[in-house]
């Protein structure tokens, strides 16, 4: 082994997730004893597995290189075949580090946990360490005084645990294990303020509604486990092992109709987790939980679990959906991202709650992700992965900001928020800077990868998506500009502008200790006492804990797309290099469109020119002047409908919880009712008055006569013959030995009489 | 037949041994009444060893000495016995050691 193929850090790349699982139990055991109640143990995990990952990253950044074609050693390939591979259609690639311990075995079957370190995994370490990092150095302000603060860090640690564990699994059961990690603990954290029923319901929700997806990650692994075995246990591995499945998926053997149904019952599992349509409804409830936790949920933990499936399990999808296969216009993935794309971004359109926003605009941009995937471009997906959970954590995170120090702990844009943009100048410039990037205003980060799944859709012939997702993007660059608009111009409102509790009490605020008017309760604890200064402050900058993190990750936001920037004058590939060429020993071969300006230029011009409208209809409708816009939704009937449609979410809430739930569980309860009462009561009973009859008349005849009569008998006879024996035992010595002589008299004649 | 004058013999000695070991109430007259039954048997043994195996044959003769042994043993436990309740209750009657009468 040289120095340059591995390293301690990608031998030992297991222990990322390592650290955090261990820092959870240390927080649950001993964190409320510590002196900062065992938020310095969460936050010194994440920094250790950052600075893990970010090893990891240095040494296979360094394999990479030194085996790369265009690097320098690229002469010296063949004497190195161990580490660098070809694939059968001679294309190249970095044998990934696969380093794996017996975790159980039954039946023979050999259980693993591992680690499966390739391009992928890596950039997905590296970006789940650095943005749990972030949240909790921020969540150490947002929270502080917060009831649970102790629990809160424990589960935001064990959260980063399960998708750390997940992104570099081995197999699927670890996967699995992973993937179930994080389900408990974003219900743990969305639901982190329970005692307002309406966040534990939330909770509910988004763990059910994933738990609804999860049945086909089931599903899945089972079909592909049993489908790969064969070829798997030829080559000395199992049907868990990820990269069996993946060379099994392409080698050709298995069949289409298998890899089919594989692959849609794995991908209905990433629809649940990456909330895409139709079972996006639990993403927005999800905002229920504290602003961090939003954050993390929704940039690279939770949310991206799914993609990130499919993206692991590419090679299945690709084949199993027959994607790029000559002719095809449509596959299920880019249909399915498709659609969210667009329906997520309108109803990005009516929210109030800054936070729903986003987290619509999460939904649309997991959408372009999907869609990345399901038109064959795997590394623009994945790009769009990296730079999108850069800009959207600093867009929750300059929410937060703005709701911890501007806006009195209101999300409600149109009632408390507006003209921020002198009060908090840093976070107004980060959340531009952010939503620039997600816009994909050019040489922004989102510029270099939304556009290029665009521009790939186009290129792979699926020209339906070129058009959805130019659509997307003008939309994206709309609602953002509508949010900015009224978060940060405009006239001051509500609690922007210095408003009091009242309003603040009735405001639709999901951190529920705001609902606590601020004044009536000042001195019951610290953080209530930290809304009275506010009150009195108005709204000012937010300390260098929270605008801290906002300025590292809207740096990242700006620059991250700079490692695959393939325009003048940058002409980096180095994201590609890095992640996409080196997943993995099994992968299909994708054709890449390459950047050219005259692609771009649609999606420029579209996002400029949502961006125009969006400014004008929103001074119209927002702004101060008459116009005769303002009211629009009110005034015209088809807008009216259209408003009405997209507030009530396009009824899909209704229909889940009215229709199929209700429809579901009506008539089973009912009938389990109906049940209950004639057929399970009425055996209960009769067993019962059985029972009672069958014990009297054991009682009467077999107790009483049987057996106390064998009792009092055989005490009689005892009696009796005690009795009779008693002189027997007179004492006297000379009477014993009179009996013994007789008694020996008496077998002595017996014996004579026998024996004659 | 000597045989039989030495089996009447132990016959009567045995006799008298059991008659006193019923009829007596000196615990030392017991023990003796007992050595009187166990020396019956020890002629008995030797009147049989005399005339049944023939001459050079010793079994009967061991079993004598055996008895013998114990016999002595038999009666110094016994003696001790004696003693032992004679310190208790100034008696060796047996009528008065009835304490375990049913």
């Amino acid at each position: 082994m040289l120095a340059a193929e591995t390293g301690w850090f990608l031998e030992h790349a297991y222990l990322i997730p390592v650290v955090p699982a261990v820092a959870f139990a240390l927080i649950i055991f001993f964190g409320k004893r510590m002196p900062m109640k065992g938020s310095e143990i969460g936050v010194a995990s994440m920094v250790t597995s950052l600075v893990l990952a970010a090893g990891t990253a240095y040494q296979w950044i360094e394999r990479v290189d030194f085996f790369s074609p265009a690097g320098d050693n690229a002469s010296a390939l063949g004497g190195f075949g161990r580490a660098f591979r070809l694939n059968a259609e001679g294309a190249t690639f970095v044998q990934p580090v696969i380093n794996k311990i017996v975790w159980w075995q039954s039946g023979g079957m050999e259980f693993g946990l591992g680690q499966h370190i390739d391009g992928l995994a890596v950039m997905a370490l590296l970006l789940v360490a650095l943005i749990s990092t972030l949240v909790q150095i921020y969540s150490l302000e947002y929270l502080r005084g917060d009831r649970r603060y102790t629990h809160f860090f424990a589960a935001l640690t064990l959260f980063s645990a399960g998708m750390l564990a997940m992104v570099l699994a081995e197999n699927m059961v670890q996967l699995i294990l992973g993937w179930e990690i994080m389900g408990l603990c974003s219900f743990m954290l969305i639901g982190h303020w329970w005692e307002d029923a309406a966040n534990s319901r939330s909770a509910l929700k988004a763990f059910f509604t994933v738990r609804v997806g999860d049945i086909g990650l089931l599903v899945g692994t089972g079909v592909v486990f049993f489908a790969a075995s064969a070829y798997a246990t030829r080559h000395g591995s199992n049907g868990f092992s990820i990269q069996s499945i993946n060379e099994w998926a392409l080698s050709g053997t298995g069949s289409h109709t298998v890899l089919l149904w594989g692959s849609v019952a794995l991908f209905i599992a990433a629809i649940g987790k990456s909330a895409q349509f139709p079972l996006h409804t639990w993403l927005p409830d999800a905002m229920a939980g504290p602003t961090p936790v939003s954050s993390l949920l929704h940039s690279s933990t939770m949310v991206v679990a799914g993609v990130f499936l499919v993206a692991r399990l590419y090679p299945l999808f690709h084949t199993g959906l027959d994607i790029n296969v000559a002719g095809q216009h449509f596959n299920l993935i880019a249909v399915i991202g498709g659609i969210t794309i667009i329906i997520a971004a309108a109803l990005a359109f009516v929210q109030n709650d800054i936070k729903k926003v986003l987290a619509y605009s999460t939904v649309s941009q997991l959408g372009y992700m999907m869609m990345g995937l399901g038109v064959g471009a795997w590394t623009p997906a994945m790009f769009h992965l990296f730079t999108h959970a850069f800009f959207k954590c600093c867009l929750f995170l300059c929410a937060g900001s703005v709701s911890h120090s501007g806006s009195h702990h209101s999300f409600d844009m149109k009632k408390d928020m507006g003209g921020l943009a002198r009060k908090m100048p840093i976070t107004t410039t980060c959340w531009i800077l952010s939503t620039a990037a997600l816009c994909g205003v050019p040489y922004f980060s989102g510029f270099f990868s939304k556009d290029e799944i665009i521009d790939n859709a186009r290129n792979n012939n699926y020209q339906v998506f070129f058009v959805v997702g130019l659509v997307g993007a003008f939309m994206t660059t709309a609602y953002m500009t509508r949010a900015t608009y009224l978060i940060f111009f405009g006239k001051a409102r509500g609690a922007a502008a210095g408003g009091h509790a009242e309003t603040l009490a009735t405001a639709d605020a999901h951190d529920s200790h705001a609902r606590v008017p601020a004044m009536a309760n000042a001195a019951s604890d610290s953080h209530d006492a930290h809304d009275a200064h506010d009150a009195h402050a108005g709204p000012h900058e937010s300390p260098v804990l929270i605008t801290g993190p906002l300025v590292v990750l809207a740096s990242l936001a700006v620059v991250a797309g700079y490692i695959n920037a393939p325009v003048w004058p940058f002409h980096t590939e180095r994201f590609a290099e890095w992640v996409a060429n080196s997943s993995g020993v099994a992968f299909p071969i994708l054709d890449h469109a390459q950047f050219e300006w005259v692609n771009a230029v649609p999606s420029i011009m579209l996002v400029l020119g949502g961006f125009v409208v969006s400014l004008f209809v929103c001074r119209s409708i927002y702004g101060e002047a008459r116009s005769p816009l303002r009211g629009i939704t009110t005034r015209v009937a088809p807008l009216r409908w259209v408003h009405t449609f997209l507030v009530n979410k396009y009824y899909l809430d209704a229909l889940y919880e009215n229709v199929i739930v209700r429809g579901l569980v009506g008539p089973i309860a009912n009938g389990a009712y109906w049940v209950n009462q004639n057929v399970l009561d009425r055996i209960v009973n009769q067993a019962g008055i059985g029972a009672r009859k069958t014990g009297g008349w054991v009682y009467r005849n077999i107790d009483q006569r049987v057996v106390d009569g064998a009792v009092n008998g055989s005490g009689a006879v005892t009696r009796g013959s005690g009795t009779a024996l008693r002189p027997v035992q007179s004492g006297k010595v000379n009477q014993y030995g009179a009996l013994l002589f007789g008694a020996a008299a008496i077998g002595a004649l017996v014996l004579v009489i026998v024996n004659t | 037949m000597l045989i039989n004058q030495f089996l009447l013999l132990g016959a009567v000695l045995f006799c008298i041994g059991v008659y006193g070991v019923i009829a007596r109430k000196n615990a030392v007259m017991v023990l003796m009444s007992i050595e009187l039954i166990l020396n019956a048997v020890n002629l008995n043994l030797l009147a049989f060893a005399m005339n049944m195996n023939g001459e050079g044959s010793a079994d009967g003769h061991v079993f004598a000495l055996y008895v013998l042994a114990i016999a002595a043993a038999e009666v110094g436990v016994g003696l001790g016995l004696v003693l032992l309740i004679y310190r208790n209750k100034r008696s060796i009657s047996l009528d008065e050691l009835s304490e375990m009468k049913g």
